[in-house]
């Protein structure tokens, strides 16, 4: 069954759960993805390149008015157009009138997260455009009308049959499961929108303060192709993803290809410095770079400051359990995994707009392992949980229970005799299912719908050590 | 987290053994005291002890983890700070997190400086039972006799947040007759995760299913880690799915709680251990 992404959370959550196939796509893919990180950073000093890269974002976060302040500059002097965008609406007017004005009816785009997190596509289409997505994954997921599942791998969650399904239906492929000419098929396609596109749009991976350069990374050399055929080419960046110099940049490259696909360098690494100039035999004749802040500032303000050394690299979602588990759809918004439950609350207007995600963890920690800048994640959604129960959006039973839980714990007197009830309590109706409790009531039930618990033990602890004691003759 | 490196062996420690094992496997906390005796610690339990407060604290609700780590550090601070111990000692990679890490965590973000610096001081002599036995004490070998295949959980919290995994995996090394294999996918978390095995429980037990899995692929007899939360939930997911292998918290191994064989995996699940064997000696 697929996820519908604009279900209540417990509804996708339940989606995601009962479709076998996701989890064994996303299992195997994030696997595979996990080694390939594991083997690449292994090759090099690891942690000493972790280290680095932390350092060289937390340098640019405490400086960051000054780097994005130089960014504007610089950009300028080469010819680039630069906007800045408050928020999903002017940012969707700046890229809308940009193509409106050259009247470019055919968009290109490259992957980027921060243009499906204003929703661009859509808005775009509403102005009349079309848009055409040309990362085959991007391609795949928007034949099959499906926002993105994955930060670098967009359709992890589809099998190569349903792959070939969609194309099947939409393309007119005749029925074939070899990738090669799956592939092909897309290629050709694709070529045909570049030469006819009038405008292309991509992310940022990062953009280089020191000299105005945007750069963006990809495997299958359509990020190239957006940023140099069409006659206007806009990049979108979240104001976090700016290092100062060009050496920087080589080492942000470095950690965000061995961390996201294990690769020692992406097949592609595109850097453009403006638009062309005379005498250049190609390139765009215009250069727009929309500046978005969307949250960010209000993230940093709010305390999750941490969370913008991201370098969106998918590492984490690799890493996690639960990702395998469910998939990214049932995240429910832009940003998945362990990232997402960090982020989608932490730049949202009010954090309880996502108030389940900071609980969609066991704070296992292996996020926080695979991180390339050691983002403590596990700490970020407790510490959101913890916004969240001081904002009142936690279950009114919850708070009165972890109130009541809190009070008896703080009584000995009260834990000792708690203890025995439930003692009595739970060996008396053990011993009536045969060993094992198979059923409790509310809210209990979300822990035996899935597993038996065994009873409490008949004498404690403590009631060993004073009887050992008393025996001893001691205290 | 900086630890104490203690000029002359240790000499007396406080248990503290947690409220999941006071009341629910009393089993483990005997075995853990025993161990210690059996190497010359005088082991000491404050019975003032309760609940370290981590539920409250996973949960987001900080003023009720802040009161029970009050109680906490009024228990177990002045024994330590007044040398009648010299250390604290826990059969639980969790709880152990909690009262060594977080206390200080949740002290600062309340600005009450005074607790910071107790917890901070008392985190460094704070050790997880396995840790304590390896590192402080030096032992290698329990004297521990099973007969049988093992395969080792690394708990989340020991493993990721107290860096603790070669010592237990030495303590099993050391276990005489004991095979221990490797578990597919070993520092995948089990799905516990305190609150969120009720809040999505759905995901938990899909997680404790995929653990379930790997343990049987694993053919293993038991699987042994050093939490009885992740202990409570791979069992009860292993009896729930029938089956044939047993979690077993390390204490109750090293110190020859099971028996001389690992129930093979071909038999039934035998009711709840007993326990305490003994109510004296």
């Amino acid at each position: 069954m697929q996820v519908d992404i604009h279900a209540p959370y417990k509804d996708r959550v339940n989606q995601a759960l009962s479709d076998p196939n996701l989890r064994v796509a996303v299992s195997k893919a994030t696997d595979r993805m996990t080694n390939a990180r594991l083997a690449s950073m292994g090759a090099v000093e690891g942690q000493l390149l972790r280290t680095q890269v932390r350092k060289m974002k937390e340098h640019v976060l405490s400086n960051w008015p000054d780097y994005l302040e130089q960014l504007e500059t610089n950009l300028t002097r080469n010819g680039c157009t630069v906007h800045w965008a408050g928020g999903i609406a002017d940012a969707q007017a700046i890229v809308k009138d940009i193509a409106l004005q050259n009247s470019a009816n055919l968009v290109v785009k490259a992957k980027s997260m921060a243009t499906e997190e204003i929703h661009l596509n859509h808005a775009l289409e509403q102005a009349g455009l079309r848009v055409v997505e040309t990362d085959l994954g991007e391609y795949i997921i928007q034949l099959a009308d499906e926002p993105p599942s994955h930060i670098v791998a967009p359709v992890i969650h589809k099998r190569l049959e349903e792959i070939a399904e969609v194309f099947q239906e939409k393309l007119d492929m005749p029925p074939t499961r070899e990738p090669t000419k799956m592939t092909s098929l897309a290629r050709a396609r694709l070529r045909e929108e570049f030469f006819a596109a009038g405008m292309g749009v991509s992310g940022c991976n990062f953009a280089i303060a020191e000299t105005g350069t945007i750069c963006i990374v990809t495997n299958e050399g359509n990020g190239r192709m957006v940023s140099s055929m069409p006659r206007v080419y806009v990049a979108v960046m979240g104001i976090e993803k700016l290092v100062p110099t060009v050496e920087d940049a080589f080492l942000q490259l470095q950690a965000l290809c061995r961390s996201a696909t294990g690769q020692q360098l992406t097949v592609y690494c595109s850097m453009t410095s403006g638009p062309r100039q005379q005498g250049d035999v190609d390139g765009p004749e215009q250069v727009h770079v929309v500046l978005l802040d969307n949250g960010r500032s209000r993230m940093l303000a709010r305390g999750y400051g941490e969370a913008l050394l991201c370098i969106r690299c998918g590492a984490c979602l690799n890493a996690c359990p639960v990702y395998q588990e469910i998939g990214g759809h049932a995240y429910g918004g832009t940003y998945n995994g362990p990232i997402g439950a960090v982020i989608s609350p932490a730049l949202a207007p009010e954090i309880a707009q996502f108030k389940e995600l900071p609980h969609a963890t066991s704070l296992c920690g292996a996020c926080r392992e695979a991180c390339p800048v050691k983002i403590d994640l596990p700490r970020l959604l407790l510490d959101l949980r913890s916004d969240l129960v001081q904002e009142g959006a936690s279950p009114k039973t919850e708070a009165w229970g972890i109130k009541s839980y809190a009070s008896l714990m703080n009584s000995r007197r009260m834990y000792e005799n708690l203890g025995k009830m439930a003692s009595i309590g739970s060996n008396l109706y053990a011993g009536m299912s045969g060993g094992n409790i198979k059923f409790m009531p509310p809210p209990l039930n979300g822990w035996t719908a899935y597993r038996d618990f065994a009873p409490f033990a008949p004498k404690s602890f403590r009631e060993w050590w004073r009887q050992r004691s008393k025996m001893r003759g001691q205290k | 987290m900086h630890k104490a490196s203690f000029q002359q062996r240790p000499k007396r420690v406080a248990l503290f053994v947690t409220c999941m094992v006071d009341m629910l496997y009393p089993g483990v906390g005997i075995a853990a005291c025993e161990l210690l005796e059996k190497n010359d610690i005088e082991v000491v339990f404050p019975e003032e002890q309760t609940c370290c407060g981590q539920p409250a604290f996973n949960a987001g609700y900080l003023n009720e983890a802040r009161k029970l780590a009050r109680r906490f550090l009024a228990v177990f601070a002045p024994l330590v700070e007044s040398g009648e111990v010299d250390a604290v000692v826990a059969p639980s990679g969790s709880c152990a997190t909690m009262t060594s890490h977080f206390f200080e965590v949740i002290f600062n973000e309340s600005r009450e400086t005074d607790l910071a610096h107790q917890a901070e001081r008392l985190a460094s002599v704070t050790f997880e039972l396995t840790e304590f036995l390896v590192d402080v004490l030096g032992i290698v070998d329990t004297g521990a006799q099973l007969q049988g295949k093992a395969a080792y959980h690394p708990c989340c919290h020991l493993y990721r947040e107290l860096g603790v995994d070669r010592q237990p995996r030495t303590l099993l090394d050391g276990v005489e007759g004991l095979e221990v294999v490797d578990l597919p996918h070993a520092d995948d978390c089990c799905g516990f995760g305190g609150l969120f095995a009720i809040k999505n429980s759905g995901i938990s037990a899909a997680m404790g299913r995929a653990k379930a899995s790997n343990a049987e692929q694993s053919g293993a007899d038991a699987i042994v880690l050093c939490d009885v939360s992740c202990m409570t939930h791979i069992n009860g997911i292993l009896s729930r799915e029938g089956i044939a292998c047993h979690a077993h918290h390390i204490a109750e191994i090293l110190n020859n709680h099971l028996g001389s064989t690992l129930r093979p995996p071909s038999q039934p699940a035998p009711a709840q251990a007993d326990h305490p064997r003994r109510w004296g000696d």
